[in-house]
């Protein structure tokens, strides 16, 4: 789905390169988290993929295209068939959840009838069914980004990439908006997660590459990747283990997808909605409420 | 379902961004409106040319006792003289069309009656003599006849009404043409403005764009609605230019200065109806053009 092959990246005026020598495979279906630190250059490759940028040496094959020989006039295609999560969600402040939701489906001139039943699909497959005339500062930091997610997923893309879809989120949010991802993983889609937050990623089990000021330095399949830090949420998640072991079908229902699946409590939108409440910043959260309560 | 948003998006923008469009639609209207005064002004000089170049005459003034030509040496023009000349008139058509004499105060009561509100008014001082007033065929031969009656004995001067004409008319050419340059700096700011309007805009809807950009909207949906807001605009500002220059023309000269003048031609609201629509679809085009070279510069896609 997506392959990198010998990828430089060297940005005008800057002597080392973002991304040196980088080669990977993504194959479909696959969730893959990108580790490092700060400017080891997780958002380059994402920028590569989205062709927001062009290599400088190299070539990167996305859904079957060469980007290096993309036209111009074919750029909007490729990014419809990748849906884009960052961290500062980059909602539309004076839309509502439907309506930033309704957005991405309106400008590619989608009819009003796949609007009405896609939107509220799509939320309440990211755990906002009953949110939809909130406007984003009414939201949690983790329910904005559940908006942002439910934006880059309403038209269905093979691939999702996520840009520290959880820096600006606490850990028991960013845990649940990465259940989340794992959830449109579970639809089939490519899901590409970067992350400096290696709490979230031990408790995922999933492949992760991790680049160090540009160099690929280690990609390990699922299951191999450990800290060694096996913290709290770990043990939550191992706590939770056995509830999903007992829920099989749930999973399944998402790659069918049925809608009445997506209520089944298989632990993913009530912990993230629940947990990420008490703990949003203050004016977020006193904000939530006050229209919470002025509501009913 | 597209069309009925970017119906949307275009309603929006502009409600958003009404002092700008407003002000896009006053600089328009205002280079239009000269645009539209200089290309009046042109087109009543064709008019006046054509209505006058028909009825230009070639005055020969005779000699009158005292009078300052030095061909005359102070003597009025005898009858003898009058009958040679008369004769040698003759003698060039069919250059010269027609002849008729016209004594001094034939000429000054048609002075009085015709030119009182001329521009040619002043020219008339000259005029009161005995004179042939001769018609050409061709109001460009005047040289032909200017070169075998000039100098005959009792024949003050040879006058070519088209020399005087031509210095009005080129007095009204220079005017129109100054508004014409003059619309066309006020263009030019209508042309900033607009590329400064879209860049404003653009900056402003720039969380708006990048999601479009991000969910891989087409080029022309993301610059269809600024391209549109922008052609409002100016399309807005150029029909009201053409209605002021409407009823400028419809109050201004077919309803004053040509029941003023009756002596002369003037352009008509027609005149207004033929520039218009190259008006309209100019500031089109010019306007379209701006805010799509703008986009490119400006709005990456
Ligand atoms: N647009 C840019 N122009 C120049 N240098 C950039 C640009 N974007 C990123 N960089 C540099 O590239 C390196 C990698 O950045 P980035 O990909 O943003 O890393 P990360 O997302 O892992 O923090 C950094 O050294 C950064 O300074
Ligand atoms: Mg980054």
């Amino acid at each position: 789905m997506i392959l990198f092959e010998n990828v430089t990246k060297t940005y005008p005026r800057t002597t080392r390169p973002a991304l040196d020598d980088v080669s990977l495979e993504i194959p479909r279906g696959e969730f893959a988290f990108v580790v490092g630190t700060s400017g080891s250059g997780k958002s380059t490759m994402m920028q590569l993929v989205m062709k927001e940028q062009d290599v400088t040496r190299g070539r990167v094959l996305v859904a079957g295209r060469d980007l290096d020989r993309l036209p111009e006039r074919k750029v909007p295609a490729l990014r419809r068939e990748i849906g884009c999560v960052f961290q500062d969600f980059r909602l539309l402040p004076n839309k509502t959840v439907f309506q930033n939701v309704a957005y991405a489906l309106q400008v590619l001139g989608s009819s009003r009838a796949r609007i009405r039943q896609t939107v509220p699909e799509t939320l309440e497959l990211v755990g906002l069914a009953g949110m939809e005339k909130r406007l984003p500062h009414q939201l949690s930091g983790g329910e904005q980004q559940r908006v942002a997610i439910a934006r880059a997923f309403v038209n269905r893309p093979p691939i999702l990439l996520a840009d520290e879809p959880t820096g600006n989120l606490d850990p028991d949010t960013s845990l649940g908006i990465v259940q989340l991802l794992d959830r449109i993983n579970r639809t089939g889609t490519t899901v590409v997660m970067a992350t400096h937050d290696t709490v979230t990623v031990d408790a995922m089990r999933k492949r992760v590459i991790r680049l160090d000021r540009g160099v690929l330095v280690s990609d390990m399949e699922a299951g191999d990747y450990t800290t060694g830090s096996i913290p709290r949420i770990r043990l939550e998640e191992e706590a939770e283990a056995p509830r999903r072991a007992d829920e099989p079908e749930a999973s399944d229902g998402y790659d069918d997808g049925d809608p009445t699946a997506y209520d089944e409590p298989d632990g993913l939108p009530p912990i993230g909605r629940d947990a990420d409440e008490p703990r949003s910043r203050g004016g977020i959260f006193r904000r939530h409420k006050a229209v919470q309560t002025s509501d009913r | 379902m597209r069309f009925q948003f970017l119906l949307g998006e275009i309603g929006n923008g502009l409600r958003r961004n009404l002092s700008m469009a407003v002000s896009v639609v006053i600089v328009t209207m205002i280079s239009m409106y000269l645009l539209g005064l200089g290309l009046m002004g042109q087109r009543q000089v064709d008019t006046m040319k054509d209505y006058w170049y028909d009825r230009v005459q070639v005055t020969v003034m005779l000699c009158a006792e005292k009078t300052r030509f030095t061909n005359c040496a102070g003597e009025a023009t005898t009858d003898a003289q009058r009958t040679a000349i008369k004769a040698e008139l003759e003698a060039l058509k069919p250059t010269v069309k027609e002849v008729y004499y016209e004594s001094r105060d034939e000429a000054y009561d048609r002075f009085k009656q015709t030119y009182k509100n001329s521009p040619l008014a002043r020219a008339g001082e000259s005029y009161f003599a005995d004179s042939y007033r001769v018609n050409l065929n061709d109001a460009g031969k005047f040289d032909v006849v200017a070169s075998s009656i000039k100098g005959m004995p009792g024949v003050a001067d040879v006058q070519d009404q088209k020399k005087l004409l031509e210095k009005f008319f080129t007095f009204m050419n220079t005017v129109s043409w100054a508004a014409i340059a003059l619309s066309s700096l006020m263009v030019l700011a209508a042309v900033m403005l607009i590329s400064t309007t879209i860049r404003q805009t653009a900056f402003s809807r720039r969380r708006e764009t990048g999601i479009m950009r991000l969910v891989g909207a087409s080029n022309f949906t993301i610059r269809f609605p600024f391209v549109m807001e922008t052609v409002l605009s100016s399309v807005l500002g150029a029909v009201l230019a053409m209605g002021m220059l409407w009823a400028t023309v419809r109050y201004g000269v077919v309803g004053f200065l040509s029941q003023t003048l009756t002596d002369t031609a003037f352009i008509g609201v027609a005149d207004v109806y033929y520039v218009a629509p190259f008006v309209i679809v100019g500031v089109i085009v010019l306007s379209s053009l701006t805010s799509w070279v703008t986009l490119r510069r400006y709005l990456r896609v």
